[in-house]
């Protein structure tokens, strides 16, 4: 009886040291970029819509942040709402709730920029998910990846984006493209070498939002 | 080829060379022969020996198996016999002690009603009218010799008389049968009584009877096992392999339980200890915690039947004094009441947890609530809870058929031991055979090899010993021996 005794007192103990286990290797931590520049702040439904499904997607423990692209990104000012998950579901759901109504007020009063600094957003996002700690991490371009830098802004020179998935969302055809697809598609090859020179893990590009919504989150 | 015609004396003349070759390698064969034939048949031997003595240890082995499996399988029979015949016993005992203690009121109350009915019996004896008197007044009357008036008129006096006595001694008579029947409706159920008490005792017996009969069967399989019976054993063997067969599959079934029962409370486990902590990559710690609440319920099952002594895996409980073991079993009761109670609530936050995750989702699909009608959508709730509190105690019961698989997986495990070794040893034992014969087998092979040299051995034999009667006892000789081995 005593050796029964003490099998359950280890498997108690097993229990509450694994309650101590390292979860970050686990946890999912998201940055989205959302493009308010020009026309592209018309977008802001269809990028509402994603910032929801990331919402019922992620789980407890994951971290999500939802930042503006603007004429100068790399600034905290410009994270709308940032959040990391409680660990426990009910209070991780009313975390979810407080995030989408936060969402939808800016989403009201959106104003559009007139450059789109998307190097300065991936920087910031980087530097935001290196902090979580989270064991994937991914940022969302919600952009045309039509990149305007402003006077004064520099962004020549070579970023780290280590062990960070790319995901560009919605990245949609300008006036230019239709005439000449090359530049569509020198703008998408640009990027990848960009991002994947910086380190990241992975490019993706989803434009079906109806039916590839899977492919912005790795599968766990 | 290069090789090839490395072995070549005369590359030019393969045949030639070929021929100096193999007339080269008869010689050394024949020069080798016999210790080749020493070689072959001691390694033949050695294999054939090898396998011999480990198919005899095997052989040995499995005896020792079978006997040990033997003790223990009747070991087990013995004492599962004897619980059953001390608890026929018991039974017996109870209803001894509960309707037969009753046998001497039982006796005494039919004493009392034999003697009040043979009393009334007594009274119900016929008493014969008294004798008419009027008989000898008729004769005395009739002996008057003078005639007259006289005569007549005494006879008319005493017709009188006797017909008012005939009267009298009619209602008499009638009163008296009427009272006898009155005795007699009265002995009606002393009658009854006597006969429903005989009634019941009969009952009584013929219980006991089938109690008795079914003691002499376990007596006579208890005196089986006691003799070390092979019928017995036997029966004991084939009835473990049910025993598994059948336990198994209400463990399988309580498997089953289990499932749902993790099912329930795995969800709601990750709001106590986290959704997101891994013990292991893919261990989540809240499916291990509600793992151990199972196993935890299972556990304090094991106790409680173990303490109520309907298991008995564990003598010390079992040999537990009865106060101590009273504790025991009420501290299991409660500790599988309280944790019945938390999967209870747990399978109440459960379907919370559920609800708000599934109104999030329509918040977040900016959907319209679903029209709830209360009770309908209450009714998976309740019966989640009332799953969640009836569960441990249904799983607690795994405890029996667990104890059966334990005590069964021993015998069908030493059955299929003794089974495989005894396989094994037979294996071997043809084997060596083989290995025995094959010895023959290659020495004629190698012989046939040399068998140039070895004609002209024998011919050269023939010429020397200059008789041919002593050439055949040589050839008879050089192929006696391996036939003789064959």
């Amino acid at each position: 009886m005593n050796k029964y005794l003490t099998l359950l007192i280890l498997s108690f103990g097993m229990v509450f040291v694994g309650a101590c286990g390292d979860s970050r290797m686990h946890s999912q931590g998201v940055y989205m970029l959302v493009d308010t520049s020009g026309t592209y702040a018309g977008e802001m439904k269809k990028a509402s819509k994603i910032i929801n499904y990331l919402l019922a997607t992620l789980n407890p423990g994951d971290s999500l942040a939802v930042a503006k692209v603007e004429t100068r990104s790399f600034t905290e000012k410009d994270i709308i709402a940032k959040v990391t998950f409680d660990k426990r579901p009910s209070q991780a759901t009313s975390q979810k709730r407080t995030f989408k109504s936060r969402i939808e007020t800016f989403a009201e009063g959106v104003k559009g920029s007139a450059y789109t600094d998307i190097t300065g957003g991936l920087i910031q996002g980087a530097e935001y998910l290196n902090e979580t700690k989270a064991g994937i991490k991914t940022i969302v371009v919600f952009s045309d990846m039509q990149e305007e830098l402003g006077k004064g802004t520099i962004r020549d020179f070579p970023i780290t984006l280590d062990g960070i998935r790319v995901v560009a969302l919605n990245v949609t055809k300008l006036g230019t493209d239709n005439a000449d697809p090359r530049l569509y598609l020198d703008r998408l090859t640009h990027w990848e070498a960009k991002v994947r020179k910086a380190g990241a893990t992975e490019w993706v590009v989803v434009n079906d939002l109806e039916n590839n919504l899977d492919s912005i989150l790795n599968a766990r | 080829m290069t090789t090839w015609n490395s072995w070549l004396f005369w590359p030019n003349h393969v045949a030639l060379s070929v021929f100096v070759l193999v007339v080269l390698a008869m010689l050394f064969l024949y020069a080798a022969r016999k210790p080749m034939h020493g070689v072959i048949h001691s390694v033949c031997a050695l294999v054939s020996q090898s396998m011999r003595f480990i198919s005899r240890w095997l052989f040995l082995a499995a005896e020792n198996v079978r006997v040990r499996n033997q003790s223990v399988l009747l070991a087990h029979g013995q004492e599962s016999a004897a619980a059953i015949i001390d608890r026929e016993f018991e039974r017996m005992g109870d209803i001894i002690r509960k309707d037969l203690q009753e046998f001497p009121a039982v006796q005494r109350k039919m004493m009392e009603e034999a003697t009040r009915i043979e009393d009334d019996y007594r009274k119900c004896g016929e008493v014969p009218p008294p004798p008419p008197e009027w008989v000898s007044a008729l004769k005395s009357v009739a002996q008057i010799k003078s005639g007259g008036d006289i005569p007549r008129k005494l006879l008319e006096d005493i017709n009188k008389s006797i017909q008012k006595i005939h009267d009298q001694t009619i209602v008499e008579f009638r009163r008296s049968y009427e009272e006898r029947h009155k005795i007699l409706k009265a002995m009606q159920p002393s009658w009854r009584s006597v006969e429903k008490m005989i009634g019941e005792m009969d009952k009584k017996m013929l219980t006991l009877q089938t109690n008795v009969k079914q003691i002499d069967g376990y007596m006579g399989t208890f005196e089986g096992i006691r003799a070390k019976d092979n019928k017995t054993e036997h029966a004991l063997t084939v009835s473990g392999f049910v025993q598994l067969a059948i336990s198994s599959l209400v463990l399988v079934i309580a498997l089953g339980g289990a499932f749902i029962n993790y099912k329930l409370i795995a969800l709601p486990m990750s709001e106590m200890v986290g959704a997101s902590d891994y013990i292991t990559d893919n261990m989540k710690t809240s499916d291990v915690a509600a793992l151990v609440i199972i196993l935890m319920e299972a556990s304090m099952g094991l106790f409680l039947l173990e303490s109520l002594r309907v298991t008995q895996l564990f003598p010390r409980i079992a040999s537990m004094e009865d106060r101590m073991r009273r504790r025991l079993t009420v501290a299991s009761l409660v500790f599988l009441i309280i944790l019945a109670a938390i999967e209870s609530s747990l399978a109440l936050m459960r379907d919370m947890l559920v609800a708000d995750k599934a109104s999030l989702m329509r918040d977040l699909a900016s959907a319209a609530p679903v029209a709830s009608d209360g009770l309908l959508t209450s009714i998976p709730m309740i019966g989640q809870m009332i799953m969640g509190f009836v569960l441990p105690f249904a799983l607690a019961f795994v405890a029996i058929p667990f104890e059966n698989v334990v005590h069964s997986l021993r015998t069908v495990i030493g059955v299929c031991l003794v089974q495989g070794m005894l396989g094994l040893g037979v294996g071997l034992r043809f084997a060596g055979l083989l290995f025995k014969r094959l010895a023959n087998v290659l020495q004629l092979t190698y012989d046939v090899t040399i068998v140039v040299p070895l004609m002209i051995e024998r011919w050269v034999i023939g010429i020397h010993a200059g008789s041919t009667g002593e050439m055949g006892n040589m050839e008879e000789k050089e192929f006696s021996k391996p036939r003789r081995a064959a």
